[in-house]
């Protein structure tokens, strides 16, 4: 045992074994969010409440339609990462399996419809 | 050493017996406003989806967004969505180990939650 160093001793120890890149995951998508939920706000919060007509010629320009598209992909990415901390935290066993996968899917099938939806509406 | 009484143990009390604290109370509505507002996203997805689709569907799912419940739920939303942006905030300023201290996170949670009934007057009066 003297030949190891304290960090040997500790490495593998411990509930968590990848946390790291998760935390690192979680930094990366909000610091993103920081920048495109504000600009999504203004742009989406302006284009509602208008008619079909306004809608369509809104989004068919590129910036609000890009901050559109980014903004739901990093949204829902960094929704999963989120939500798969709270079903570790509350759900147990066979139903947090369940459950993570569920919100897994929930979260990729939106980002894809309405990255979909988005690049319909503008192209 | 077979743990035949896994689970039947005592515990000692943790939460139960901790007078809520505006630290605390700060932290899990974090998670509840980050988790709820999946409600949120799908309604933004939902609308979207309308919009690409033709003028029919958008006028059902634009009316269910613009009703008086619409506004309500997009109301909370957006300041659900402030909060949690500003804990956000918070959490990345946490990451460097500073302003741990308790009477600075106690000025950071009224930061966020003044700061975010004030980012959302603004965002209301100005869309």
């Amino acid at each position: 045992m003297a030949f190891l160093t304290d960090r040997k001793r500790a490495m593998g120890l411990g509930s968590a074994k990848s946390g790291t890149a998760h935390h690192w995951s979680m930094t990366l998508s909000s610091v993103a969010l920081l920048v495109l939920l504000p600009l999504f706000v203004f742009t989406f919060g302006a284009a509602l409440g208008g008619t079909y007509e306004e809608i369509v010629a809104y989004y068919a320009r590129p910036f609000p339609a890009i901050v559109a598209a980014l903004t739901i992909l990093v949204t829902f990415k960094h929704f999963n990462d989120g939500v798969q901390t709270l079903l570790e935290d509350y759900v147990h066993g066979l139903a947090q399996k369940v459950s993570i996968v569920v919100m897994t899917c929930i979260s990729y099938g939106a980002a894809a419809v309405g990255i979909f939806a988005i690049a319909r509406l503008a192209l | 050493m077979a743990d035949v009484n896994r689970g039947n143990r005592p515990l000692s009390p943790h939460l139960s017996i901790y007078r809520p604290q505006l630290t605390s109370m700060t932290s899990i509505l974090t998670r509840i406003t980050g988790n709820a507002m999946l409600i949120t996203a799908l309604l933004v997805v939902w609308w979207f989806l309308a919009a690409s689709s033709g003028q029919g569907y958008f006028d059902i799912v634009n009316g269910v967004l613009t009703s008086w419940f619409g506004d309500l739920v997009m109301f909370f939303s957006v300041l659900g969505l402030w909060y949690h942006t500003l804990a956000g905030v918070r959490h990345l300023i946490w990451d460097n180990a500073v302003m741990m201290d308790i009477p600075t996170a106690e000025k950071l949670g009224w930061a966020c939650i003044g700061g975010s009934v004030l980012l959302t007057l603004i965002t209301v009066s100005v869309v």
